[in-house]
């Protein structure tokens, strides 16, 4: 989020949008209340006439998977009524930017965009008009037809609203509706608002969904001010603290690429990570990058290596290579793997085409598992249709402490760093995880330095400084406070330093915490696991804990609860809530004002006022990006169809699907078991979309919630939602057993039948859509087998995992699966 | 008018039996209910289930957690909870928690309790045998690449931030590139 859930409450106007905040989270509602209570409008763009939409003054129906034509008729109309906030728009975006005069738009370029060859983009194209000296040319009249400005007008000149309604299946007054309140935010003293979640993400255009309103909330100067901005709506408690610290492939902690193996050296790596710019008055914030870097690697080997020997011993992967999760799960059914952890996740029922993953499973030699419960993937070799005596795979599942049965922190969408304290212990012989990772790695560490083994180093020389060390040198219980401080870094020699605030010398001494990430240095001298979270635990204490209740800005920033990255900052981009001058654009919900320094929130990215710094330094010319043309499938989103989808062409193009996704039906990548349904055709064995979600009474895949009884009391058993039209087709009542198929599994549900899902009208076509939630799995369920020992729900749920009928294909850029629009069929259970 | 909880009883019974509803609810007004988390040590949480962070007091007595409910000194949820975040106490108060470490011998169909040491032992020495026979120093064209690609990791958003941080220090120091989450999903 850029902003936070609090701030809500100072918003204008809020669009839900690829999200259901009333049921996926509910507290969140209590800002979107207060909202309203004040005067804001609230609006519910959905398939599915969701719990969000019933408290909605305005609800608009879409197709799944068509996000990208509604808002881009929205940007159409924006422009063409002149509801932009000009002033901002031409001073903080790249509006006036002059684009290379050889790049061609999808309308003029049978659907795609100029580079296009060989199943991907060559960007030369797409770059900027630069003067003698490297600096971006710009026309601040917006006249150039090769500014961004007037590129972007063109492109979105085609979204129409015939064309959107035809595309998407929104009516078309409800679609001028939504256009106009959301419109009335570009108004300097008006916030409009955005909150979205899975319903953006998980689709083969999903980073441009999530763009799209990007370039609407720049048009209507709506980002860095109170009650604005971009709200993702994470599913899970700690899935923004899981991301900082770099569970990825692709990134270290704090955002840092990782390396590649063409990075030979520390130095080459600093170089091709660190970004430069041209633009004079640019701040281009990642220009520090080879300060976090080394501290990084300090927070890795302390000083038992040098940087770059530390820099050695860190796995790189091929250059170009992709080991995010669709691929991670195809080298495993491939048999790649023999080793596997599953550490607090449950991906047999989680993970897109779950069948696929479960019969992965099958092909590792051993396989970790730790859950609070037994579960679908740490139980797969007994799952439907598996053959234990078959199975060769050893699984160990290790029971670990709950939430409340440790210390330690976790971060919300916010960013709001909150901590939590253990009010008992683990049952039986659980364990906290990290205590867990502490007595494994001891024990890999002496296999090491007894045996040997390639690059043992790397492995033997790792720090493990988390707490009171006994006489063995070792530590036998993880203090989460030891790895809070290594997350905010402290210095490892004494030095003296030129203070970045103060610009007075200050001696810091070895073991002192460092203020902030602006006090980590590129020579080793610092230690920062995580420099984005630098600041939070300080001199000062730990500042997650802390409780304070101060809002002096009545705007509800509370910067003394708890503690939000970067440095406490509440609202990400606040320097482009002023103008050049420093004015705030709203002076009544100014979140940061002059006064010959700053006050309100922590300030972001503005000099002085006057200075003429873009605020948006973590890009490094500084300005927000109505053109972007860092993405694999195009600087300007583009609508194309699901991979999965009812209509025959796309309407707008002859390009009907992203053009840059990676399939796995095609030889080279991709398995055996990879089907799909209505990619170049419509399937008449699968004529229906179908779309996954979530109730408020379970999480996720209800790995923990199934066990809970008054949860699954309440929420029993998978379901389909579908329209009284289609159920009437069907001959289906509600309440029947049906079967919900796709061209990857099916599932078992109960029909509900319901006027939340209406058919769709698509160009002249009817079109159904239906709706599975995706929380269950056979492990709590009545009728499998159960051997002595197993324990057993005490209220049993009914059926299996949603994501057995969903796609293995997935976003061009990130590879999030298309699990919100796929195709598939719905019968009767018997009939076949 | 300031109300206490206990005082809150009293009035309410007071104000039913003067009802007519013609039963007596004389009990009510003279003993409430000693509070359920009376003697009990409270400590403070943050749900572990959406990504909103309310905030939940857990009160426990002789190490068992015996009421959970909503914090009203959170700004963000101010008391309230969802009903996931209204059921925190059966996380802890479960009998079908995992509460020994189970093992599961190659083509066998049953759980096996362990030890702890027999456990980490035998994975500390799959781990390493699956390193050693995966692990490439150096590419095809002769680059540094020290990567184990015969092991895979997933997880997790549900660990908290100290962990998360660490896990990764713990897979990437034995050399795992496959390392994802729940974010990708």
């Amino acid at each position: 989020m850029t902003n936070h859930y609090i701030d809500f409450k100072n918003s204008d106007v809020i669009l839900i949008m690829g999200s259901n905040p009333a049921s996926n989270h509910p507290i969140s509602f209590k800002w979107i209340t207060r909202a309203m209570e004040k005067g804001a409008k609230l609006l519910c763009v959905d398939p599915r006439f969701t719990q969000s939409a019933a408290k909605s003054h305005v609800y608009a129906p879409l197709r799944s998977g068509t996000d990208i034509a509604f808002l881009g008729g929205m940007i159409k109309y924006i422009i063409d009524n002149n509801l932009i906030h000009a002033d901002y728009v031409k001073a903080y975006t790249n509006a006036s930017f002059l684009v290379n005069p050889a790049f061609r738009l999808p309308g003029d370029n049978k659907g795609v965009f100029s580079g296009f060859g060989d199943g991907k983009y060559d960007k030369a194209t797409w770059s900027y008009q630069t003067d003698a000296s490297g600096v971006i040319k710009k026309d601040p009249t917006l006249r150039d037809p090769h500014c961004v400005y007037q590129l972007l007008k063109k492109h979105y000149s085609r979204y129409t609203p015939e064309m959107v309604n035809r595309i998407t299946g929104t009516p078309k007054d409800k679609l001028l509706e939504v256009y106009k309140i959301y419109a009335s935010t570009g108004k300097p003293d008006k916030a409009g608002n955005v909150l979205y979640a899975m319903g953006w993400t998980q689709h083969t255009v999903g980073v441009q969904n999530i763009r799209t309103m990007c370039i609407i909330q720049l048009l209507l100067g709506n980002i860095g001010i109170a009650g604005g901005g971009v709200q993702a709506l994470r599913g899970e408690g700690n899935v923004q603290g899981s991301t900082d610290a770099g569970l990825l492939f692709h990134i270290w902690p704090g955002y840092i690429g990782t390396p590649t193996a063409s990075m030979k050296t520390l130095k080459e790596f600093n170089e091709k990570r660190t970004p430069t710019t041209k633009e004079p008055n640019s701040l281009n914030w990642w220009k520090n990058t080879p300060k976090y870097i080394a501290s990084f690697l300090r927070s890795m080997y302390g000083m038992n290596a040098t940087l770059e020997e530390a820099y050695d011993y860190m796995p790189k992967i091929e250059d170009g290579a992709n080991h995010s999760w669709l691929m991670l799960f195809d080298q495993m059914y491939k048999g790649k793997f023999t080793g596997f952890f599953a550490w607090g996740m449950n991906p047999a029922c989680s993970g897109a085409h779950s069948n696929k993953v479960r019969k992965a499973m099958a092909k590792l030699d051993w396989m970790v598992n730790v859950n609070l419960f037994d579960n679908e993937t740490g139980s797969f070799w007994r799952g439907p249709g598996m053959d234990p005596a078959k199975i060769k795979t050893e699984v160990f599942m290790l029971p670990c402490a709950a939430s409340i049965e440790k210390e330690g922190s976790i971060t919300n969408s916010g960013r709001w760093m909150q901590w939590r304290y253990k009010a008992v212990n683990p049952p039986g012989a659980a364990l906290p995880d990290a205590d867990i990772m502490t007595e494994l790695l001891y024990r890999i560490q002496d296999l090491y330095r007894k045996h040997g083994g390639p690059v043992k180093e790397a492995v033997t020389k790792l720090t493990w400084d988390y707490g009171f060390k006994g006489a063995d040198g070792r530590i036998h219980h993880f203090d989460p406070h030891a790895a809070a401080k290594e997350m905010n870094g402290y210095f490892l020699v004494d030095k003296t330093i030129e203070d970045p605030v103060t610009k007075q010398k200050r001696e810091f001494k070895k073991g002192d915490l460092v203020p902030s990430f602006a006090y980590l240095q590129d020579d080793g001298s610092t230690s920062s696991l995580c420099w984005v979270y630098s600041g939070c635990y300080t001199a000062a204490g730990n500042m997650a804990a802390r409780r304070g209740q101060k809002d002096p800005t009545g705007l509800g920033l509370y910067s003394e609860w708890s503690w939000s990255w970067p440095v406490n900052r509440r609202i990400i981009y606040n320097g482009a809530s002023v103008d050049p001058t420093g004015k705030p654009w709203n002076p009544k919900r100014a979140p940061i004002w002059w006064t010959g320094k700053w006050n309100g929130d922590v300030p972001d990215g503005v000099g002085d006022p006057g200075s003429g710094r873009p605020p948006f330094i973590m890009k490094p010319d500084g300005y927000g990006c109505l053109y972007g043309p860092g993405l694999s499938d195009g600087p300007f989103p583009e609508h194309y169809e699901p991979l999965e989808c009812p209509v025959e062409k796309n309407l707008l193009s002859p390009q009907k699907h992203n053009p840059v996704v990676k399939r796995f039906d095609k030889p080279g990548i991709g398995s055996d078991i990879d089907a799909y349904a209505s990619v170049g055709s419509c399937d008449p064995r699968f004529p229906f979309i179908c779309s996954t979600y979530r109730v408020s009474e379970h999480w996720q895949t209800g790995v923990l919630t199934r066990w809970c009884p008054w949860l699954a009391e309440m929420q029993p058993g998978m379901f389909v939602e579908m329209s009284v039209e289609l159920a009437k087709e069907k001959g289906i009542a509600n309440g029947e057993q049906v079967v919900v198929k796709s061209a990857r599994g099916e599932v078992e549900a109960t029909a509900i039948v319901t006027p939340r899902f209406k058919p769709f009208n698509i160009d002249g076509n009817t079109v159904h859509e239906i709706g599975i939630p995706w929380h269950f799995g056979w492990i709590t369920t009545e009728n499998r087998p159960y051997n002595p020992g197993d324990k057993k729900a005490e209220v049993f749920t009914f059926g299996d995992a949603a994501n057995l009928l969903t796609p293995t294909i997935g976003d061009a850029n990130t590879m999030i699966p298309e699990s919100k629009a796929f195709m598939a069929n719905v019968v009767k259970k018997g009939v076949k | 008018m300031e109300v206490t909880r206990r005082g809150f009883l009293k009035i309410s019974g007071f104000a039913l039996a003067s009802s007519g509803l013609g039963i007596s609810l004389k009990p009510v007004s003279a003993y409430a209910q000693p509070l359920k988390i009376k003697y009990a040590k409270e400590t403070t949480t943050i749900c572990p289930y959406c990504s909103v962070g309310c905030s939940i007091i857990v009160s426990a007595r002789n190490g068992k957690v015996v009421n959970t409910e909503g914090d009203p000194g959170s700004p963000i949820s101010r008391g309230s909870l969802c009903t996931k975040g209204g059921s925190i106490y059966q996380m802890s108060v479960n009998k079908n928690r995992l509460d020994k470490p189970l093992y599961r011998a190659p083509n066998s169909a049953e759980w096996k309790e362990v030890s702890w040491d027999w456990a980490l032992d035998k994975i500390a020495e799959n781990v390493k045998k699956s390193r050693d026979k995966s692990f490439r120093a150096r590419n095809g064209k002769g680059e540094t690449v020290n990567r184990t690609e015969g092991i895979a990791s997933v997880g997790s958003a549900a660990l908290d931030n100290e962990e998360c941080q660490v896990y990764q220090k713990f897979l990437r120091g034995l050399g795992l590139v496959y390392i994802e989450h729940q974010a990708r999903i």
